[in-house]
């Protein structure tokens, strides 16, 4: 029987110590008329090596593809020692370090983690994780408005990712939370000052400002700071832990630093796997610590006097504090933050300042191929890093099937959540797309575009004055 | 055993009471209570300026394990709290009557502390709660 | 040792970077960092050494029993994870096309339905990604159908006393009071408090069944009928389904919308805490209101359905899909399982739970529902123990990893003083279960002999005894270099 030990000897021994006859009888308390048949849609059981062959039938089908996409989620090399290690079986298979004597390894991790966050972002403390940096935001704005204790709106940009304002607004919107968008600047593709004037006045418990935004583009995060600060909102800052390699870290914004901060941490360690699993990171002010949702891991001694690390603050949590608790969030991505601190080890701080400015180099070189071609142009005019905009003169949608063809994610549609914008796909190329993979998408790119401009398809020949 | 001074005015949900000579009211938790909690390590206690009204929560004390509401015994304004605690949690656990206190509040009506049990009461009423 | 404490100024791995640093100028200067951040600078080895040394210091599934009531800590099959780290499912971007991900696609099509039947729901969502999430959901969609409906004076949701933290943690994040149900002595839900309880403003009741009290609460379809009766909705946390998988559908008993714990029932690792999986199953009243996105097979070919078509629905939970990585995990599991092998998982876990509650009872612990069947896990209470040696149920725990056992849970269900929640799962062996049961016994002997062997373990641990009073009141929370 696959992953059961028992002998029938076992059995026999083990029912005749509990007084019964058979392993039926042990569920005689479940009332007979609920009682369900076989399980007619899960298929019978399979062998390793059957599931094995069909897995790889599986991913075989959906083969490998070069891929320019980012919209939150980053094709980055990870070292062949992070996935060896985190997958061993004292790592993988532990749980949440309750028993903290048997689980220095986990906590021990954890710090390590959280000094290597709150140094990344600046700030002082930061939690050991949250599911995703789309709920991470989330609980970073019900944190706010309890931080706050006066005012229950935050104003989010169209800047930020469009399914994190979504995610966001799924989580929060039962808790009598206003969240306000703020235009972006058809220019620049960043939020303007002028943009929150409308704001003024009104309480605010914060402002939401992503550096890079979701265009790619650098948020003027100086002035927005200082701006939510003047009007007594928090500053929450969504940041790519990457880009912080390069980029001022949120601690330093403006005059006094953002007050919580999140983000994914994906772009640290953790495999795109069709989205998940990944992890959210949470960083703040010592001030705010308490009102810091999540697990928290301390620095302590034990009974001789020897340094050692506990979960720390649980009156926070739920088994604690129920009703009244800050989230009723159990899990950290206990897991995935393994991979990122052995990844951010590995790298350490001129690695990933390598990696930044290298996903930055190819994503300029990128841009600079593809906008020399007609039909394709930038949208927005400020600084980058690894991401942007691209308008083209034909659908997207077309042109980036046109791509698959040739093996090529080409980019993300932004014609969904941004129509606006026109026939626009937002573009990244991380330190793994090199000069071939570029040149390669810009071959692909000139041959799908002057195809389209000599030979465009039906609706567009039928207007021929175009 | 847990003290439970004979001078002082207690509410069912563990806060003692004290009638000061300037009329305000200082409001601290049990022994009986820092016992069931344990160690302490934070207290969130409210603003002076606040008000806050009988019965109602207005401070959360909390040690390792568990995290206790606190509830105004009275109703009025939060005119003071104390400084010490947030450094030195550990004092509620040593000094529940004295150096221990939590706030103290001006009263809107003095009266109601008449409405609080006596100490015999008390006693009583927390030894049943524990069955 | 911490891992900045054998950094060096200057040491870095070029093999793992980029070779150069690229220029940068582009970024001007009023957006640069001024000061590296604070990372380790090792050689690869010095990393691999240090984390490999720090995982040796665990408890783990695959080192010790770890019989951790209401966790299900069982075997996590290495097929599962090296099937869903194939190079080219690891590799798959989350916005790839769905014509690039038909055999991905295909595996949560097929979780889904297998999901379904398991429950008797007529949807299933995989998106939330965490248990704590799917109880979101669930009670969201609850909300949503209310709201639906215009009826909205709906304000309270129903809990057991011995429920979760986080069932009324969740109903508070969906804006709903908290209103809680006593348990009966033998560890049923008190029906005549219920019924008391429901009316006008029961917007649902959220349950565990098998309890965590670790019993199978016997009137389930009578408290199904006295909360819709008054209008209100049932919702199924379905943290212990390991007890009944095959057995029972919580449809069948009424249950409207259920969260499953993936990492729990369908062995996807722990991972010191994540990740976690914990997709949702509707019946057709609240299928309309599932998160997204939701995977469907028509003409062939499987796709995403997205708000587009599911308008009623609650939402996204996350920024893409779920936790893709974890969703294939379980897929691996289920097809290794097949359906057979569902109904052994509770079989063998409900078995090696009454084994060693009759086992302890013998030994002479006490049962806190000793006329009961145990579910996939019981409740001893250690309180007589503590009465008569001093030695309480913490000190017990910490005995146990001298003796080289996880510690169940514990001081968990809060009603049953000094208790243990024991789940053994259905992967350990007997003799593995009547070594534990001799290492409690020895303890017990232990608290009566020598009762400050007991108070001062674990004495074999990394660490002894940790001082958790002193972590929270001198918070320590991150290293800094010393000048």
């Amino acid at each position: 029987m696959p992953f059961i030990p028992h002998t029938e000897a076992d059995i026999k021994a083990m029912l005749e110590a509990v007084g019964v006859d058979s392993i039926e009888t042990l569920f005689d308390e479940i009332p007979a008329e609920l009682r369900c048949g076989e399980l007619t849609n899960v298929p019978p059981r399979m062998n390793e090596f059957e599931v094995t062959r069909l897995m790889l039938e599986r991913a075989e089908q959906d083969g490998y593809y070069i891929n320019f996409i980012g919209a939150g989620a980053y094709e980055h090399h990870i070292p062949a020692a992070v996935w060896e290690i985190t997958t061993r079986g004292e790592f993988y298979s532990a749980y949440t370090p309750y028993q903290a004597e048997a689980s220095q390894g986990t906590l021990q991790v954890l710090y390590e983690f959280q000094t290597m966050m709150a140094s990344l972002t600046g700030m002082d403390v930061a939690n050991a994780s949250l599911y995703d940096g789309a709920s991470a935001l989330a609980e970073a704005v019900l944190m706010a408005v309890r931080t706050h204790r006066k005012a229950r709106r935050v104003l989010i940009p169209t800047t930020v990712h469009p399914v994190y304002r979504q995610v966001t607004h799924s989580i929060v919107t039962n808790q009598d939370i206003e969240l306000l968008s703020v235009p972006f600047s058809k220019q620049g593709g960043h939020t303007v000052l002028d943009a929150l004037k409308s704001h003024e006045g009104g309480d605010l418990a914060a402002l939401v400002i992503p550096q890079p935004n979701f265009f790619g583009v650098l948020e003027d995060v100086d002035e927005l700071t200082n701006w939510a600060h003047r009007h007594n909102a928090l500053v929450i800052a969504v940041v790519n832990p990457v880009a912080l390699a390069l980029l001022a870290p949120p601690g330093e914004w403006g005059d006094a630093g953002a007050d919580i901060v999140v983000g994914e941490g994906q772009p640290l360690g953790a495999p795109l796997s069709s989205g998940g699993p990944y992890f959210g990171f949470m960083c703040c002010r010592q001030a705010h610590v308490r009102q810091m949702p999540g697990r928290i891991v301390g620095r302590t001694v034990d009974a001789t006097g020897n340094p050692g690390f506990t979960l720390t603050l649980q009156a926070r949590e739920q088994h604690i504090r129920r009703s009244k608790a800050t989230s009723n969030i159990c899990t950290n991505q206990g897991l995935l933050v393994t991979a990122a601190t052995i990844h951010m080890a590995l790298l350490g701080p001129e690695g990933l300042e390598r990696v930044a400015a290298q996903c930055h180099a190819n994503t300029l070189a990128l841009l600079e191929k593809l906008t020399a071609m007609s039909g394709v142009e930038r949208v927005f005019d400020r600084p980058v890093f690894h991401e942007a905009v691209l308008r083209l003169s034909s659908p997207a949608n077309d042109v980036l099937r046109a791509l698959e063809g040739q093996g090529i994610l080409g980019g993300y549609n932004l014609t969904q959540y941004y129509p606006e914008l026109g026939e626009a796909i937002l573009v990244c190329a991380t330190e793994t797309r090199g000069h071939e993979d570029i040149d390669k998408y810009t071959f692909h790119m000139e041959r799908i575009m002057s195809k389209r401009r000599l030979d465009p398809p039906c609706a567009v020949k039928a207007n021929p004055k175009d | 055993m847990s003290q439970t001074p004979e001078n002082l005015k207690y509410a069912k949900t563990h806060e003692w009471a004290r009638l000061e000579d300037d009329g305000t009211i200082t409001v601290g938790i049990s022994d009986h209570a820092q016992e069931l909690l344990g160690d302490l390590v934070f207290m969130e206690l409210p603003e002076a300026g606040t008000s806050v009204s009988a019965g109602k929560e207005c401070a959360v004390v909390e040690s390792v394990k568990a995290a206790s509401d606190v509830y105004a015994p009275v109703s009025g304004e939060i005119t003071e709290t104390n400084a010490a605690l947030a450094d030195s949690p550990e004092i509620v656990n040593s000094d529940p009557y004295g150096e221990g206190w939590l706030f103290r509040i001006k009263p809107s009506d003095a009266g109601e502390l008449d409405l609080m049990l006596d100490a015999k009461a008390y006693e009583q009423a927390a030894a049943e709660e524990d069955h | 040792m911490l891992i900045f404490e054998i950094s060096k100024k200057d040491r870095c791995n070029p093999s793992q970077a980029p070779l150069e640093k690229a220029a940068v100028e582009k970024i001007p200067d009023r957006f640069r960092r001024k000061q590296r951040p604070l990372l380790p600078q090792v050689s690869e080895l010095q990393a691999l050494r240090h984390y490999t040394r720090l995982s040796q210091q665990n408890f783990s599934i695959d080192t010790h029993f770890y019989p951790l009531g209401s966790c299900t800590m069982k075997y996590n099959p290495r097929a599962c994870n090296r099937l869903a780290m194939l190079p080219q499912l690891l590799g798959r971007h989350p916005y790839a096309p769905e014509t690039t991900g038909q055999g991905f696609l295909a595996c949560m099509y097929e979780l889904q339905e297998m999901l379904k039947d398991i429950t008797g729901m007529a949807a299933v969502s995989l998106t939330p990604l965490a248990g704590a999430q799917g109880e979101f959901t669930g009670v969201a969609m609850i909300r949503a159908y209310h709201d639906s409906r215009g009826d909205t004076g709906r304000s309270e949701i129903l809990v057991p006393d011995a429920a979760h933290g986080t069932n009324p943690a969740t109903a508070t994040m969906c804006g709903y009071s908290v209103r809680e149900i006593p348990t009966g002595r033998e560890g049923d839900v008190d029906l005549e408090e219920l019924k008391a309880a429901v009316g006008p403003k029961t917007a649902g009741l959220m349950l565990t069944n098998p309890s965590t009290l670790g019993v199978f609460e016997r009137h389930i379809t009578e408290i199904a009928r006295v909360v819709h009766d008054a209008g209100g909705l049932l919702y199924y946390d379905g943290a212990n389904l390991n007890a009944i998988l095959g057995k029972v559908k919580p449809g069948d008993m009424g249950f409207d919308v259920i969260h499953m714990n993936l990492h729990k029932t369908f062995s996807t690792p722990h991972g010191g805490g994540g990740p976690g999986a914990g997709p949702v199953g509707a019946n057709e009243t609240l299928q309309p209101f599932l998160p997204v996105p939701v995977v469907t097979h028509e003409g062939g070919e499987y796709r995403w359905l997205t708000e587009i078509s599911l308008p009623h629905s609650i939402g996204r939970l996350s920024a893409f899909m779920g936790n893709a990585g974890v969703l294939l995990r379980a897929y691996v599991y289920a097809r290794l399982l097949g359906r057979d092998g569902m109904q052994r998982v509770a079989e063998f876990s409900t078995l090696n739970a009454n084994y060693m509650a009759a086992q302890l009872a013998k030994a002479g612990f006490q049962l806190a529902y000793p006329d009961r069947r145990a579910s996939h896990e019981f409740i001893i209470t250690l309180k007589q123990l503590k009465d008569e040696t001093g030695v309480i149920a913490m000190d017990v725990a910490k005995r146990l990893l001298d003796k080289g056992y996880h510690a169940p849970t514990t001081y968990f269900p809060l009603l049953v003083p000094e208790c243990f929640l024991i789940e053994p799962t259905e992967s350990e062996d007997k003799d593995v279960l009547d070594g534990f049961i001799d290492a409690m016994t020895e303890i017990a002997a232990e608290a009566k002999d020598s009762p400050e062997q007991v108070k001062g373990a674990p004495h074999t641990t990394p660490v002894r005894r940790l001082d958790d009073v002193r972590a929270a009141r001198q918070l320590d929370l991150r290293w800094r270099p010393r000048d």
